[in-house]
């Protein structure tokens, strides 16, 4: 691999709910503005690895992380580190889209206003919008409740939604998997617009969807010996992953014999 | 080859059906039947309350209205009514009443009521129920002739609108439901104004914030019980409490005010308040937990803090179900009598509630009080001021019901 970038690493990061432990001692680097895809089959822990970037584990009370997560040389689960400000520079995209109950406008800017944004809010959310590829479509109609538009769209505004506060990295979590292919195709170009100025990290079940559009590919399976916890068996540029994985879990998951 | 005949086929499988659907027809049957039972106790209590609030009544003038005017009752004016008044009242009587409200400005309805009540003073004998009156009208005229020779039957209807707006009197024919009516709506205004903010909040705290160990399961055991504790305690509670031990406050003397004491619509409003507290926090938690959790994680994921979440989008979107609970809660203030009589609601009081300081009484006290005398004429009143408490309910009720669809429609 040439001499990358890394956005944010991870350290023998584990992550359990009460005595089950959903993620195994995983080592990562991602990779900054380029797109990385996690891969796997179902149940194997792949959004609980995504969201403990964003600490959103937080959320649930039985959720323990050891291990370090490390974002320009600071952990995120270090002492006296606040989630709020984690989430402010890790914004993430959810599997089914969820645009607030209020117009498109609002969307947009109430996750700016909460963070303090001092700027115009009308640029910022024609800025947000054009990066999300939805202005053209939504212009006239920005103070319209955000429930009107179809899922495509309201996928789109809540991508906007999420670059609006300026993250450093973009999660999403199987983000077209509720769309039609025409939206998902919308969405993956998109993907490629925003690796210019984010780093993306997306967990898809779509193998299609993670050859196309990631230049990085986690492969993310349950252990071997029956503890139903998952860790990543191979991690590679994507074009490798796809033609000559090392792993021979990988071989038979990306050619379609398992999973 | 021929398929294993595992399920029932031909004869077999009609009979099947058919007794498939016998069952269900059963069942169908005997939840109808339960329907009929609840329709027909609903029935039942309105024709009891309808029969008691119209009907034949018999009465007798003690001063003839022919000893003041010659014209006809139903046609004398107004102006008329006020000579009448102003000859025949003494000019103490007469001062008070002016004092009160200015007899001009009075309507001519009012001033035909003052002139039967002061100087007509009509007494009624007898009254009859509503079925009595339409099924046996000529039974009773007999009786009425044989019994009061000098009476006059009359069909009359109690609800009306002297009786809504006359306070409370000694005498039945002239007795109305204001005081009671301004008193209620005092209660169930103090009492929501309490219990729905620290109710929301309180259900709020323990839906986001508590974390879920055994005290907050403590807790929430203790507020699912004390919501069937039986209202007659809390009644002892608001006199411990609100009547005694706060009596600076809840008498205003604190605030300036002199000689009053404990037993005020403040401390009956708290009261009742917090008898509707445990209801509100269980229907708050409800209408919160019901809000989509997807809504959370977007407020979450673009950094907002627990309280913004809440406040901005989970309370929001919590509200349309709050709010329908509380209707539940208005219903309680506005019906339960046992803690009201506990707390002193006074029997008989003739002046409004003008301040939150004011002595008071109410619906179900009146009513109460009513159907404990003698007389079969407060029977009929009692029943004219059950469906007066039953409109208002409905009142109330369609009130919170609109403002619910209103916010529900937002989005």
């Amino acid at each position: 691999m040439e001499n990358l970038n890394y956005a944010i690493t991870t350290k023998s990061l584990s992550i359990q709910y009460g005595n089950f432990i959903a993620v195994n001692n995983v080592d990562m680097n991602i990779a900054s503005q380029k797109i990385t895809a996690i891969i796997g089959p179902s149940g194997c822990g792949k959004s609980t690895l995504l969201r403990a970037f964003n600490r959103m584990n937080d959320l649930v009370p039985s959720c323990k992380v050891s291990g370090e997560i490390y974002l320009d040389g600071e952990n995120l689960y270090g002492k006296g580190v606040d989630p709020v400000e984690v989430r402010r520079k890790i914004g993430m995209v959810f599997q089914k889209p969820n645009p607030f109950p209020r117009s498109i406008f609002e969307n947009i800017t109430w996750g700016a206003k909460i963070n303090g944004y001092k700027g115009d809010l009308g640029e910022l959310v024609e800025t947000s919008l054009r990066s999300a590829a939805l202005w053209d479509e939504v212009k006239d109609k920005l103070h319209q409740s955000a429930y009107a538009l179809s899922g495509g769209q309201q996928q789109r505004l809540c991508i906007a939604r999420a670059i609006a506060i300026q993250p450093e990295i973009i999660l999403m979590d199987e983000p077209a998997s509720a769309l039609d292919p025409i939206s998902t195709l919308a969405i993956e170009d998109l993907m490629q617009e925003l690796k210019q100025n984010y780093t993306i990290i997306i967990v898809t079940h779509n193998m299609q969807q993670a050859a196309r559009a990631s230049d990085f590919t986690a492969m993310m399976m349950l252990d071997n010996d029956g503890s139903r916890s998952g860790t990543i068996i191979e991690f590679d540029e994507t074009n490798k992953m796809f033609t000559n994985p090392n792993d021979k879990r990988t071989q038979d998951y990306v050619t379609g014999r398992y999973g | 080859m021929t398929k294993p005949t595992v399920y029932p086929e031909g004869d077999d499988l009609q009979k099947l059906l058919s007794g498939r659907y016998q069952k269900a027809a059963i069942w169908q049957f005997a939840f109808l039947g339960a329907l009929m039972v609840a329709i027909i106790a609903l029935m039942g209590l309105i024709y009891n309350v309808a029969d008691g609030a119209f009907g034949f009544i018999v009465y007798e003038y003690k001063t003839a209205p022919s000893k003041f005017t010659s014209t006809p009752l139903n046609e004398l004016s107004k102006a008329e009514l006020l000579s009448i008044l102003n000859n025949e009242l003494s000019s103490g009587a007469y001062k008070k009443l002016d004092n009160e409200k200015p007899l001009t400005k009075r309507g001519q309805a009012e001033l035909m009521e003052l002139f039967m009540e002061r100087l007509v003073r009509m007494d009624v004998k007898a009254t009859y129920s509503l079925t009595d009156s339409l099924f046996s009208a000529d039974r009773i005229r007999a009786e009425v002739t044989e019994t009061y020779p000098n009476a006059i039957i009359e069909f009359r209807s109690w609800l009306t609108p002297q009786f809504l707006t006359s306070p409370m009197s000694s005498r039945a024919e002239f007795a109305g439901v204001r005081t009671a009516i301004l008193g209620s709506l005092w209660l169930v205004g103090i009492s929501i104004l309490f219990a729905l903010p620290v109710g929301t909040g309180a259900a709020v705290y323990l839906q986001e914030y508590a974390p879920k160990n055994w005290l907050s399961t403590a807790i929430q055991t203790n507020i699912n019980n004390l919501a069937g504790v039986p209202s007659i305690v809390y009644g002892m509670l608001g006199l411990a409490v609100f009547v005694r031990w706060l009596e600076p406050i809840t008498s205003g003397s604190m605030f300036g005010v002199v000689d009053s004491n404990g037993r005020t619509v403040l401390a009956a409003g708290l009261t009742m308040g917090i008898l509707s507290l445990p209801l509100i926090i269980i229907n708050a938690q409800e209408a919160i937990k019901a809000v989509p959790n997807g809504l959370r994680q977007a407020a979450y994921g673009v950094g907002a803090t627990r309280w913004q979440t809440v406040w901005y989008h989970v309370l929001p979107n919590a509200l349309p179900g709050i709010l329908t609970g509380s209707i539940l809660a208005l219903s309680r203030s506005l019906g339960e009598t046992a803690p009201l009589i506990v707390v002193g609601a006074s029997t008989f009081i003739s002046i409004d509630p003008s301040s939150p300081f004011s002595k008071f009484t109410a619906l179900p006290i009146q009513i109460y009080q009513w159907t404990t005398r003698a007389q079969s004429e407060f029977h009929a009143i009692a029943a004219a001021a059950i469906i007066v408490l039953l409109i208002l309910l409905l009142t109330l009720n369609a009130t919170a019901i609109t403002l619910r669809n209103k916010f529900q429609r937002r989005w």
